[in-house]
């Protein structure tokens, strides 16, 4: 077990800056989940972690030694690939044990290592069985196995759950998140898919054209997004982003969605933004759940307003809203029993304690 | 009123169907069909092997005058002909030698070939493929320039460092030599684009674990791209060795099995016994020991294949 660290990590092809300086400290036992758009230098970065690509500048340390030049095999490290990369004419049991061997383990220890492996995972029936007569699930798990029974100072996962379908992918899921509360080795995860990166992680990286655009715990991420592209990437539906500007209005600070919507802001976020000059293009950012339908008891910063839906899904649990705001599409989800109908109109309420203000030329949460 | 005139003329059509039903029932069927689109394809391969094998069999029954039915006494003659041991030596020594050469030579340059970026990839590819597409007649000949004793290339180059010159063609150990040297030359590339489809068939992503596994160059080859390639290895090999074991046009060009017989192949020395030396019955007869061992050859393949089909 070791902790992980990237000092100004850069990764070029030829004129492309993949990586682009990035900076990370991973502390021991720790589960850490990069995420992002594809293209965003996330797997680069995992596989750099392994030695599998070299990196262009800066340093990656392992358990506090630099193994910039060190090959894969020397590192420590074990991972779980996204299409499982299980040797097709091993068995489950020698998959799982192809690293041990290499070593020169003794036979005794591989076989109890193995054996043990198998059992946390729960696949101690299909030892003897090739990879092809394994379902995706299975696969994934001895896919695992050849991670755990090495042993190693750092798991590194490259979307291993990406092959599966939806079920399984939660339930494996589920499992991962088990296998690493028993092991508690440290963790490297990349995923494209941001309901994983929150389940999973310890804490969260996000990442968008090479860099790295906050570092979080999954809540301080869902609350307190630094930029646009996490407010918008984090959550599902997307938060709301509603071209808006600051206004005086006889004292108090108020927020111009439109030339007919203007709210007074709470004061707590009245405080906040009143330093804030007018002028500035400001996006209103909100998640769709603080945009509901209009009850009895509206709390002080919800304000509500008219609106004529444009389309509705109903969930079951929830129902989703989309309209417009001047040209701008709107998402809200509201209780299934509040009467939401397609090209009906609604009284909404916009919880403004919730609010994020975005300078709209900066992409930066103010 | 029109559909059911319609109707009466299609009971009408119906009514005459059924007796000629059985004959157009077995036309109808779909193995009758099959058969039918395959045969001529049947006929062909009757005409062009069945025929000329049985014929072989037949003529190998027969006197050197083809007058006379004599048995198996063609055989039992060649039997204690000490050139028939010869060449069956020579055929093994040249099969095994040269398919074990081409093998090797087409792994590792399809490895070179294969750690070629993109585009010179293609051109090396078409470079090496050369020998392989010239026809052999033809790439022999510029080869028997090459090894002739006087005015060689070989040997004159040779002549600079103090060696030689060499008989490359007089001398029963040069002789096979060369032989089997023009044989890989021109069989090594069909290995070459044959592992090297192979190679790149075999995903990134397992080396890439084994490497992480702790494997070292040489254990990935021989734990992950020699067991990837095993079907294609021994469906090649074995290909090779019956082609080459056949092999009639480089020796016959090349040394036409001399020195003293030396270097002679089953089918040089058939052709010798049977066509120069107008012996018909006992050239058939010794073409005919190539099939027995062709046939092991071939069932290996066959059920190597379908072993290895059924597992993969």
């Amino acid at each position: 077990m070791a902790d992980v660290a990237l000092r100004k990590v850069v990764k070029r092809y030829d004129d492309v800056e993949a990586v682009r300086g990035i900076d990370l400290d991973i502390a021991d036992h720790e589960f850490i989940v990069l995420v992002g758009p594809s293209g965003c230098g996330k797997s680069t970065t995992l596989r750099m972690i392994a030695g599998l690509e070299d990196i262009s500048d800066g340093d990656i340390m392992i358990g506090g030694d630099v193994v910039n030049d060190v090959p894969p095999k020397d590192r420590d490290i074990a991972m779980v690939f996204q299409n499982y990369a299980l040797y097709p004419h091993m068995t489950v049991a020698e998959n799982m044990s192809f690293g041990l061997r290499l070593k020169h383990y003794p036979k005794a220890e591989i076989k109890a290592r193995v054996t043990e492996a198998a059992r946390l995972l729960d696949i101690t029936d299909l030892i003897d069985r090739k990879p092809k007569q394994l379902s995706g699930g299975q696969r994934q798990r001895v896919a695992m196995g050849r991670a755990i029974v090495r042993n190693p100072k750092v798991f590194l996962f490259d979307e291993p759950l990406s092959n599966l379908d939806a079920k399984l992918r939660v339930q494996m899921r589920i499992e991962i998140k088990k296998v690493h509360q028993k092991v508690r080795t440290t963790t490297v995860y990349v995923t494209h898919d941001q309901v994983e990166a929150m389940t999973l992680a310890d804490r969260v990286v996000v990442m968008n054209k090479g860099k790295i655009e906050q570092i979080g715990t999954p809540n301080e991420l869902y609350h307190k997004p630094a930029t646009r592209f996490v407010a918008g990437f984090i959550g599902s539906p997307a938060m709301n982003f509603i071209p808006c500007r600051l206004e005086d209005a006889g004292g108090t600070l108020q927020i111009r969605l439109t030339d007919r919507i203007a709210f007074a802001l709470p004061p707590a976020r009245a405080a906040r933004y009143n330093a804030l000059p007018r002028t500035d293009k400001l996006l209103l950012g909100l998640r769709p759940e603080h945009l509901t339908e209009s009850h009895a008891h509206l709390g002080p910063g919800v304000e509500t307003f008219e609106t004529v839906l444009d389309v509705t899904e109903p969930m079951g649990m929830e129902t989703l809203v989309y309209f417009g705001l001047e040209g701008t599409p709107i998402c809200g989800r509201v209780d299934p029993n509040a009467g939401a109908k397609d090209g009906a109109p609604m009284r909404l309420a916009m919880d403004l304690n919730n609010m994020h203000l975005l300078n709209e030329a900066t992409g930066v949460v103010l | 009123m029109a559909d059911v005139v319609v109707e009466q003329g299609r009971a009408v059509r119906a009514r005459g169907a059924r007796k000629g039903s059985s004959l157009r029932n077995a036309l109808g069927r779909k193995s009758t069909v099959a058969f039918f689109l395959t045969l001529p394809l049947i006929l062909l391969i009757v005409l062009l092997v069945l025929y000329p094998a049985f014929y072989s069999v037949y003529l190998a029954t027969l006197n050197k005058a083809m007058t006379k039915f004599v048995g198996l006494s063609n055989f039992t003659f060649l039997f204690k002909r000490e050139t028939f041991w010869m060449v069956v030596r020579q055929s093994c020594i040249f099969a095994i030698t040269a398919v074990v050469f081409k093998a090797l030579i087409g792994f590792i340059v399809a490895h070179f070939v294969h750690n070629i970026p993109g585009k010179k990839q293609r051109k090396w590819r078409g470079m090496l493929l050369v020998p392989w597409v010239i026809p052999p007649a033809m790439s022999t000949l510029a080869w028997l320039w090459l090894f002739d004793p006087s005015y060689s290339a070989f040997n004159y180059t040779l002549s600079f460092f103090g060696v030689g010159p060499i008989p490359w063609l007089g001398d029963t150990f040069w002789a096979r030599f060369s032989v089997i040297l023009v044989n890989v030359w021109y069989g090594a590339p069909f290995f070459l684009i044959m592992y090297l489809a192979a190679l790149k068939s075999v995903p990134e992503q397992l080396y890439e674990a084994a490497a992480i596994d702790g494997a070292n160059w040489w254990q990935r080859i021989w734990y992950v791209t020699l067991p990837m390639m095993r079907n294609i290895i021994a469906i090649t090999t074995l290909f090779s060795l019956i082609v080459t074991f056949a092999n009639f046009d480089i020796v016959r060009i090349l040394t036409s099995g001399g020195p003293l017989d030396t270097t002679h192949l089953f089918a040089t020395w058939a052709f010798q016994v049977g066509i120069q030396s107008s012996d018909i019955p006992l050239g058939a007869c010794v073409s005919l020991f190539m099939v027995p061992i062709l046939a092991v050859a071939a069932i290996f393949i066959l059920r190597d294949v379908n072993k290895r089909g059924n597992e993969a």
